[in-house]
């Protein structure tokens, strides 16, 4: 026997867990939140910061945890999820303590409520909490099947979590905190998950009934008057959000879900021109006599006009600050987006990125946050179950609308609402829920990528199907 | 802090954030690429190339091509369809088993393919011949089905259950 050299095997991809891959890119991922945060003090400073070593050891703790209960407990989960959200999350910690340096942020806070506290600690718990609750729902959620059973419940609760900020009073003309003793919650942000359950559960089964029985009208396929109910229901839901909490954003984040997870259900165009009429007129009925929502408008039609420098120069500083970023940037701790005042640590936080990390650092991150969107559809395409899909989609589908309208309304390209950009912006009720939500994707694309059962033992017992001319 | 070391950690920043996003989309590359060739070097193939038992007889004789090479000779086995289509693997004098088995040179995800199927090997002329391996559907060459040993011309399809793959130079 002569020895063979260079043989080749070819076989169909198996899928490997990828952990290590993970946990590669997860100490990337810890490593340049500790070099912007080096960046920050040395600008701000001139010295290098006393907590960074605090703040390193912190954040790769908490990466470290969450990736050992991935490694337990979602062997085969995707390996970009985890790295994606911890950067983020880490990139936005170092915004929100660069932010908390700022002399002119610390005066008008003094100002205002004579009292300054820094944000950034109070977010590294939130943080910490976040990946607390993602570690927990790997542990709790064995198999994303089970919340198909809660569909109906799921429902009712959305409904009172989106009902309930009415009965609290508004904080800067909008409602939607509730206050539960020291904390205010934002009960939207964890609606947006627990409404993809409901929409996956009740599409999963309506689904048909949807897509098929219809009429064909002008090229369109008209569905049927009682399948209508839902989405009027669905519509009539997120225009009652928009009267009575004045928030747009959650607004448009419910319908335009719904809107995309009918048209994943039902592969019909009919749903999104149907979609985007009725949001358009409920968006300009409303808007014209609203007055909440009618100044936001104004606002964003002309934030130099002399009369909205008058009430609230933030989207004009905003896009200043954008401006005087440019291409590159101004560098970490060298910008002038405090220029802000009120929301520039959350709802404004983007303005901080473009500023100083320029044009560059901007598509970098929306590149990241569009990654996780498309690890979220490529679970969908993977997950075997139609609930499983329609999760996966509804999920990165709400992470996506809510991403669009917070950086659509930072840039100036739609009004501005109040949403917070996923893990960058300050705020427990953000951070907690998208942690839940990636735990979730993550849980989902576990149970796509696992490779199926074993063969039989023998390779050779297999059944070869016979050909029959 | 110096103007130049702001800038450089600036620039620096920003490219080691591009390089984060340029490994994670080399990550999900693989989506893209179905199938995964490896390379099994000479130390774990010789104690293998010696049991007699993975075939109905023993593999002929084999041996390196150098000089042996004529004019001609084909150089590489294409898969043209089937699931693994496009895959092709060098013909450097070794046996190709193909069959749904999983210690096959040629792994295929065939319902229609027997775990071992056929195998292609060359002879003392360096000739290449397919030989069916008593699989359940047949082995066709072009369009007859075969019964022994045979030769295999330039070109010409090989089937087996969906999957078609023929000699090319």
């Amino acid at each position: 026997m002569s020895v063979v050299t260079n043989t080749t095997t070819i076989g169909a991809i198996d899928a490997p867990s990828r952990r290590n891959t993970e946990l590669a890119l997860l100490a990337f991922a810890v490593a340049i939140p500790v070099f912007a945060y080096l960046n920050v003090g040395l600008a701000l400073d001139g010295k290098v910061p006393s907590g960074m070593l605090g703040y390193g050891l912190g954040l790769g703790l908490m990466a470290g945890v969450a990736h050992l209960v991935v490694r337990k407990f979602a062997k085969y989960a995707d390996p970009l999820l985890l790295p994606l959200a911890t950067l983020l999350n880490g990139l936005g910690l170092v915004l929100i303590w660069r932010l908390d340096q700022s002399p002119r942020l610390i005066q008008r806070a003094e100002r205002l409520f004579h009292s300054h506290s820094a944000d950034a600690p109070k977010q590294l718990m939130f943080s910490a909490i976040g990946i607390a609750l993602f570690v927990a729902v790997l542990i709790v959620l064995k198999d994303h099947r089970v919340l198909q059973r809660y569909t109906y419940i799921s429902m009712v609760l959305a409904l009172i979590l989106l009902i309930l900020p009415m009965f609290f009073p508004a904080v800067n003309g909008a409602k939607i905190w509730i206050k539960l003793g020291p904390f205010t919650v934002q009960p939207g942000e964890f609606a947006k998950i627990i409404i993809a359950v409901f929409f996956s559960g009740y599409l999963m089964v309506k689904r048909d009934a949807l897509a098929l029985a219809s009429r064909r009208f002008m090229g369109l396929y008209l569905p049927r008057g009682r399948d209508l109910g839902p989405i009027l229901a669905v519509w009539v839901m997120s225009i009652l959000v928009l009267v009575f909490e004045t928030d747009l954003g959650t607004s448009l984040l419910f319908f335009g879900l719904f809107v995309v997870m009918l048209y994943v259900a039902t592969e019909r165009t009919s749903w999104i021109v149907f979609g985007l009429l009725m949001s358009a007129a409920g968006a300009v009925g409303v808007a014209s006599f609203e007055p909440h929502v009618q100044q936001r408008v104004e606002f964003w039609l002309d934030p130099f006009a002399e009369a909205t420098l008058q009430q609230s120069d933030q989207a004009a500083q905003a896009l200043m600050s954008f401006g005087s970023g440019g291409v590159l940037g101004t560098g970490l701790g060298q910008g002038n987006s405090d220029l802000i005042g009120f929301a520039a640590n959350s709802d404004f936080i983007l303005s901080t990125v473009g500023e100083e990390f320029g044009l560059a650092g901007m598509m970098a991150f929306l590149i990241v946050y569009g990654l996780i969107v498309e690890r979220g559809v490529r679970t969908a395409l993977a997950a075997r179950d139609p609930f499983g899909k329609l999760l996966a989609i509804g999920l990165s589908g709400a992470f996506a609308i809510q991403v669009f309208v917070v950086a659509g309304g930072v840039m100036g390209l739609i009004p501005l609402t109040g949403m917070t950009m996923p893990f960058v912006a300050y705020g427990g009720s953000s951070v907690l829920a998208n942690w839940a939500l990636i735990g979730i994707l993550i849980r989902i694309s576990d149970t796509a990528r696992r490779p199926a059962p074993a063969p039989a033992p023998s390779p050779d017992a297999e059944l070869t199907q016979v050909v029959r001319p | 802090m110096s103007e130049l070391t702001l800038t450089v950690m600036r620039l620096g920043f920003l490219a080691v954030l591009w390089l984060f996003v340029i490994v994670a989309v080399q990550v999900i590359r693989s989506d893209l690429f179905g199938t995964r060739v490896t390379q099994r070097g000479s130390r774990r193939e010789a104690p293998r190339a010696q049991q007699p038992a993975r075939g109905a007889s023993a593999p002929p004789q084999q041996r390196q091509q150098s000089g042996r090479q004529r004019r001609g000779a084909p150089t590489k086995l294409v898969v043209s369809e089937g699931s693994l289509t496009g895959t092709t693997v060098a013909l450097q004098g070794q046996t190709i088993t193909l069959g749904r088995a999983h210690d096959s040179t040629i792994v295929l995800d065939d319902d229609y393919a027997s775990s071992r199927h056929a195998r292609i090997y060359p002879d003392r002329d360096g000739q290449w011949i397919v030989e069916d391996l008593g699989s359940t559907n047949g082995t066709y060459l072009d369009r007859t089905r075969l019964t022994t040993p045979t030769p295999i011309p330039l070109g010409a399809p090989i089937r087996i259950g969906k999957t078609v793959i023929e000699l090319r130079k």
